[in-house]
């Protein structure tokens, strides 16, 4: 029970304030922030930051140049062009703001209900949708402006109007993903209303690109607004940008001055509504911050001070895998933080090694290292790696990722998603044998057809023709393992390959596995959590624990004598002959307490 | 704990059940006329592999999919088309554990308000539900402090015993845990069973125990139903069916799971290849 103990060590941060502070990390976030809140600030004091009324008319200042007392110079009427532009901004963030409540108002409602309700919901609100996107705005705009005297807060909740399928569109796809959560289910039968599922689960999801989708929408409707007021819609008394830019357009040629103000100040909002939305939206999409970057070399010898673990048991010239003192490392913003910590382990030609451990003990990360295929921020050292008797750790990137799929086999854990589910598999199984064995097209979609017969698939042109989600997982992972061995590799590598599926078809898989192995006499190594596998397939055994290797040997010898207790324990929880419920109820009762009922 | 007034009358009676899944215009029938018992402080497992309908017939009784026929009545009544306020109220009886522990957790909400909700949902006051999820952690031997923490903090073991504490919080009487431990490292799932038994023995409760591996459902349940393509295809206790199957397909499903003991595993795989040569369709 020693998972229960200790959770993880990261600090207890909400999401929200995570996010936050994620976001005050990038420059370009910072930056537009300021400028944002600026000309918020701006606005809100327009009445004590301005010098001057912006209304009065001195006829002194009919386009003067900028001087000490009015910094930005006058306007053709003989107004201050700085207080002007203060008080425009008030005008300019009211509009945006009404906007985008309009907005949010009605297109979060109606998208949450059609993505969570689904059906006649959802078919009649987004019939609305696409209605209101077909209407031309301008038209209906200047139709509104013409009958309500060109009311400026009517004007912009119309311009909102317009805005709303925006985000009735975000918000409907996202309830539509967190609809299917099993959260979502666990809430139900909890006994929440639909309302209060809603508001707890599917508004906190809709949030983040709620917000996002604001940025770009309030940078839309100051444009739009800007547009209507330099063609003299909307209220005249207030001080506007767009009747500045107006004014300024008429007197461009003599004074450039006067159009330049304005349209810096609307330019400059936009943008920074701009990037305040994209450095968002990037923070939303990516987890993690990417941790400093660092220039991959093709292969460092291994500075790490730690003894090596595991054993090397075959010479490195006739080994089919060979791995020397492997380190990984992972780059994190807390700084590094090591997974793998020298593991030594090889593999014969024609020999089946199982690499054995509970999720985190770095197996996969081994075999990642093995063939090239850590993520970005994951960084290998290793005194030497060996493919087919031969050192591979100082070639080059491309050179070692040219032995992928010629000499290395790869099979994956999850069959579905390492099939992409936009092609056909049989595109996704000729496009590699043509690509890297330079078949013809037709030569290469023999091949595949032959393989898909060999793994077992008995209609192979229907499965060719198949997108993806059209098979089961089982027929996935034949296609994967197809196409792998298509390249008739001479080491497979599987990783965990038949924990995505269930009992039944895990024999299947383990089979064909060993079938295929000796007719092509590869060497297989198979990464795995279940020592009945281990039974099943492998001829030797190395155990992983926290990144290294405790245990190795051949499977008679550490299945009779485990030499590490932790070995022992993961063999003891493979074994199916535990006691049964009805032998541990005997039990409980005989020790003299009662069952309830 | 709440008892039944008559105790002939099963806690849980599914009987004849059908379930039509629609996909377009072709309908796909998940499930074909399946019948179920479960009594109070019993645990029942479905076994299965993936498509053989048994994950369905948990969602039919949670009120999670449509029944196109048959009947599931719950303590003496009817719940097989129950909705809106009437299912709502079988939440304090019905409850569920999911599969996947990553999923089944609202990862914005700390661990205390995912555990209170079905409290507060119910009208509980704030104090009393405080009091009532710490009493919870404890029972799936979690430190108090996990009220604080969100989901994304926790290994899977973990966050399995946090949808336990879901679960458990309303003291039901029946949970639908559907395949709970599958996700689990095997080392994990040992200790998560141990846990669901002992609260089995602690509080009454009964499970419905959703699982394709016969190694687990060995261990946790009383008595088992084998599913196949929609159907039952074979009920009994616990040790006939994990250790003498009638049915062939039974058989089959307990050879397919590999056994942590080289020479014994090479004889069991024989035997399953000669049962999978006898009966056909190698391919799944």
């Amino acid at each position: 029970m020693n998972e229960a103990a200790s959770p993880a060590k990261t600090a207890p941060v909400s999401a929200k304030q995570a996010l936050w502070s994620r976001y005050l990390r990038r420059p370009i976030g910072i930056a537009a922030l300021a400028v944002f809140l600026l000309v918020v600030i701006a606005g809100l004091f327009a009445p004590l930051f301005a010098p001057h009324d912006p209304n009065f008319v001195d006829f002194a200042l009919t386009q003067a140049p900028p001087n000490s007392d009015h910094l930005m110079g006058g306007d053709s009427a003989g107004r201050d062009i700085l207080s002007r532009l203060l008080f425009g901004a008030r005008t300019t963030l009211y509009g945006a703001a009404v906007a985008c409540l309009t907005g949010v108002v009605l297109g979060v409602p109606a998208g949450v209900a059609a993505g969570y309700f689904g059906g006649l919901t959802d078919r009649v609100f987004s019939w609305i949708s696409d209605g209101v996107q077909s209407v031309p705005g301008m038209i209906v705009l200047l139709i509104v402006a013409a009958g309500t005297g060109a009311d400026f807060t009517v004007l912009m909740v119309t311009v909102g109007a317009f805005m709303a399928p925006g985000y009735y569109r975000i918000s409907r796809s996202k309830a539509l993903a967190v609809r299917k959560e099993p959260y979502i289910d666990a809430a139900r039968v909890a006994g929440l209303t639909h309302i209060k599922i809603l508001h707890t689960h599917v508004l906190r999801a809709v949030h983040a690109p709620v917000i996002i989708q604001s940025a770009l929408t309030a940078g839309i409707a100051m444009g739009m607004q800007t547009g209507l007021q330099f063609l003299g819609i909307g209220t005249a008394s207030d001080p506007n940008w767009g009747q500045m830019m107006n004014d300024g357009f008429r007197t461009m040629l003599t004074h450039p001055l006067i159009l330049l103000w304005p349209s810096a100040a609307l330019g400059i909002t936009i943008a920074a509504l701009a990037f305040m939305g994209s450095t968002l939206a990037d923070l939303v999409s990516v987890r993690t911050e990417p941790a400093p970057r660092r220039r991959r070399r093709a292969q460092q010898p291994s500075d790490e001070t730690t003894s090596s673990t595991g054993e090397l048991v075959h010479p490195a010239e006739l080994s089919a895998l060979r791995i020397e003192n492997l380190h990984v490392t992972y780059g994190t913003p807390h700084g590094d933080k090591q997974v793998v910590r020298g593991v030594c382990l090889d593999v014969a030609p024609g020999e089946v090694l199982g690499i054995v451990g509970e999720s985190g003990s770095g197996k996969s990360q081994t075999v990642f290292s093995a063939l090239d295929l850590l993520p970005m921020d994951g960084r290998a050292t290793a005194d030497g790696i060996w493919l087919g008797g031969q050192s591979v750790g100082e070639l080059p990137r491309a050179k070692r990722h040219a032995l992928l799929g010629t000499q290395i086999g790869y099979v994956p854990q999850e069959p579905m998603s390492n099939l992409d589910p936009c092609y056909t598999v049989g595109h996704q199984l000729v496009e590699p044998l043509r690509a890297v064995h330079k078949l013809s097209k037709a030569k290469a979609r023999e091949r595949a057809r032959e393989m898909l017969l060999r793994v077992g698939i008995t209609d192979p042109d229907r499965v060719l023709a198949s997108h993806p989600h059209q098979i089961s997982g089982g027929m996935a992972q034949r296609v994967l393992i197809a196409g792998a061995v298509a390249g008739n590799p001479s080491l497979l590598v599987a990783d965990e390959p038949t924990t995505a599926l269930d009992v039944t078809v895990q024999a299947e898989v383990l089979e064909l596995l060993r079938e295929l192995q000796q007719e092509y006499q590869m060497a297989l190594v198979i990464v795995t959590h279940n020592f009945g596998v281990v039974a099943d397939i492998c001829d030797r055994v190395a155990v992983m624990k926290d990144g290294r290797v405790i245990e190795t040997g051949t499977v008679e010898q550490i299945f009779a004598h485990p030499g590490d207790p932790y070995t022992a324990e993961l063999i003891k929880a493979s074994q199916d002959d535990t006691a049964s419920r009805a032998e541990l109820d005997a039990a409980w009762t005989k020790a003299g307490r009662t069952v309830h009922t | 704990m709440k008892t039944d007034a008559n105790n002939d009358t099963p806690l849980l009676d599914v009987a004849d059940l059908v379930v039509d899944y629609r996909r377009g215009r072709t309908t796909f029938r998940a499930l074909n006329g399946v019948s179920v018992t479960i009594g109070a402080g019993e645990c029942v497992g479905l076994v299965g592999e993936s498509g053989s309908g048994k994950s369905t017939l948990g969602k039919a009784i949670l009120g999670l999919t449509e029944v196109t026929s048959g009947r599931i009545s719950f303590a003496g009544s009817d719940i097989t088309h129950a909705k809106g306020a009437a299912r709502r109220r079988l939440a304090a009886d019905l409850q569920v554990v999911f599969q996947d522990p990553y999923g089944s957790l609202d990862p914005t909400l700390t661990v205390g308000h995912i555990l209170a909700e079905p409290l507060t949902a119910a009208g509980t006051g704030r104090a009393e539900a405080r009091k009532a999820v710490a009493e919870m952690l404890d029972h799936v031997r979690l430190p108090a402090d996990t009220v604080t923490r969100y989901p994304s903090e926790f290994s899977g073991g973990q966050r399995q015993r946090i949808a336990i504490a879901r679960a458990l919080v309303r003291r039901p009487r029946l949970i639908v845990c559907d395949e709970p431990v599958s996700a689990l490292d095997l080392t994990t799932q040992a200790a998560v069973i141990d846990l669901f038994i002992d609260i089995q023995r602690e509080t009454g409760v009964s499970y419905l125990f959703v699982s394709h591996d016969l190694g687990v459902v060995r261990r946790i349940c009383h008595r088992v139903s084998v599913m196949y393509q929609g159907e039952c295809v074979e009920t009994g206790p616990n040790e006939t069916i994990t250790r003498n199957p009638a049915h062939s397909y039974t058989r089959r499903l307990l050879l397919a799971s590999p056994v942590a003991d080289p020479a014994r595993q090479a004889e069991r795989r024989r035997s399953w290849l000669g049962l999978r040569t006898a009966t056909g369709s190698p391919v799944p």
